[in-house]
């Protein structure tokens, strides 16, 4: 049975796309069979983030449209032959997107793939409504931020109300935090919110922590998902992530500091 | 956190004064949120009604609404002057 992910945040600028493609190219490298698509329509990215920016023929609207068919938008991922993209028009606005259009791609992507996911556009507006609307799970990125603290919980009550999920009266959407742009030594000098602290205040589940790092700058600049880089620590923290929502254990790292003796003494 | 910082002015966070800010303000909306939009008319027609006969200030009345699984109950409270 396919899963729709839906990757959400209110606020701008706190990782929803370079989630998205996270753990897009994560799910599809542990062999299942996976799209994202891209929901910010007028203002595309994802496309950039995943490297296939000049692959883009049709769009999103193009197939809600039925002006290509779904197989002709698809772009299949250059690292991974189990992961397509679905880019968002750059030319439409947000008004392009039906619901029933949204839901008759999505009822025929999951005929063909096990997850979808869904990178949703900032704010509360249509496009981010379409996005987490037929969702089974939602991925939360919050950054230890009031801003984005408050975002965040006003996007739970949203998916607790205005969902296909809660509309029907069906099982709620789970909902699972990703705290991004975290600095364990910051959080220490009590400088910023910490992991419990965002807890306490959304009490969501944890599904993962990713450090602050320059490898997610490296990866958007070279359209890699940073997940593909396997030694850096945001690209692992992604990857523990996709493992913990595929129902393996592993214990959450990046939230101690770790900087060694040296390093804290002469800072850096 | 480096040697030099050891000898900077200690100061504290402003981590905790984050989450207090957040925790009050976040309780405020979740419970703004499920309130029937008819009841900042309802409070103002009411103290109207209750002006006419009593004199009461602007703020002497208030009117919560909760939301409890089964039911939902409508809160007045209406503070009279002190008689003198």
């Amino acid at each position: 049975m396919a899963r729709i992910i839906v990757v959400t945040s209110g606020k701008g600028g706190v990782g929803k796309t370079t989630t998205s493609a996270a753990i897009a190219m994560g799910l599809a490298k542990r062999g299942h069979k996976t799209a994202v698509i891209d929901f910010d329509v007028g203002l595309r990215n994802l496309d950039l983030i995943m490297g296939c920016e000049r692959r883009v023929v049709y769009d999103f609207v193009n197939v809600i449209n039925e002006e290509a068919t779904l197989n002709q938008a698809l772009i299949r991922d250059k690292n991974c032959n189990l992961l397509y993209i679905l880019p968002a028009s750059q030319t439409r606005d947000k008004d392009a997107l039906s619901q029933e259009g949204v839901g008759r791609v999505l009822d025929e992507l999951k005929k063909d793939f096990k997850y979808i996911v869904c990178d949703s556009p900032a704010g509360i507006e249509k496009g981010a409504h379409l996005a987490m609307y037929f969702a089974d799970d939602a991925f939360v990125v919050t950054n230890p931020e009031v801003s984005s603290v408050r975002d965040s919980d006003r996007m739970l009550g949203l998916l607790a109300s205005k969902s296909r999920r809660a509309e029907q009266n069906e099982e709620p959407i789970n909902e699972f935090l990703l705290l991004t742009r975290y600095s364990p030594d910051r959080v220490k000098l009590g400088e910023m919110l910490s992991v419990d602290d965002v807890q306490d205040i959304l009490s969501l589940h944890l599904l993962g922590v990713i450090p602050e790092s320059k490898s997610v700058l490296n990866a958007s600049n070279s359209g890699t998902p940073v997940i593909l880089d396997e030694k850096s620590d945001a690209g692992q923290a992604y990857a523990d992530i996709v493992a913990r929502y595929l129902g393996e254990d592993r214990p959450h790292r990046f939230i101690e500091d770790k900087k060694g003796f040296f390093r804290k003494l002469f800072g850096g | 956190m480096s040697l030099l910082d050891y000898f900077r002015i200690s100061k504290v966070g402003t981590a905790s004064v984050a989450k207090e800010r957040l925790q009050i303000l976040v309780a405020h909306e979740r419970s703004s949120k499920n309130q029937p939009s008819y009841l900042p008319q309802l409070q103002k027609e009411l103290l109207a009604v209750i002006q006419k006969y009593v004199n009461v200030g602007q703020d002497a009345i208030s009117v919560s609404f909760e939301q409890d699984d089964d039911q939902e109950t409508l809160e007045l409270n209406i503070v009279l002057p002190d008689h003198k």
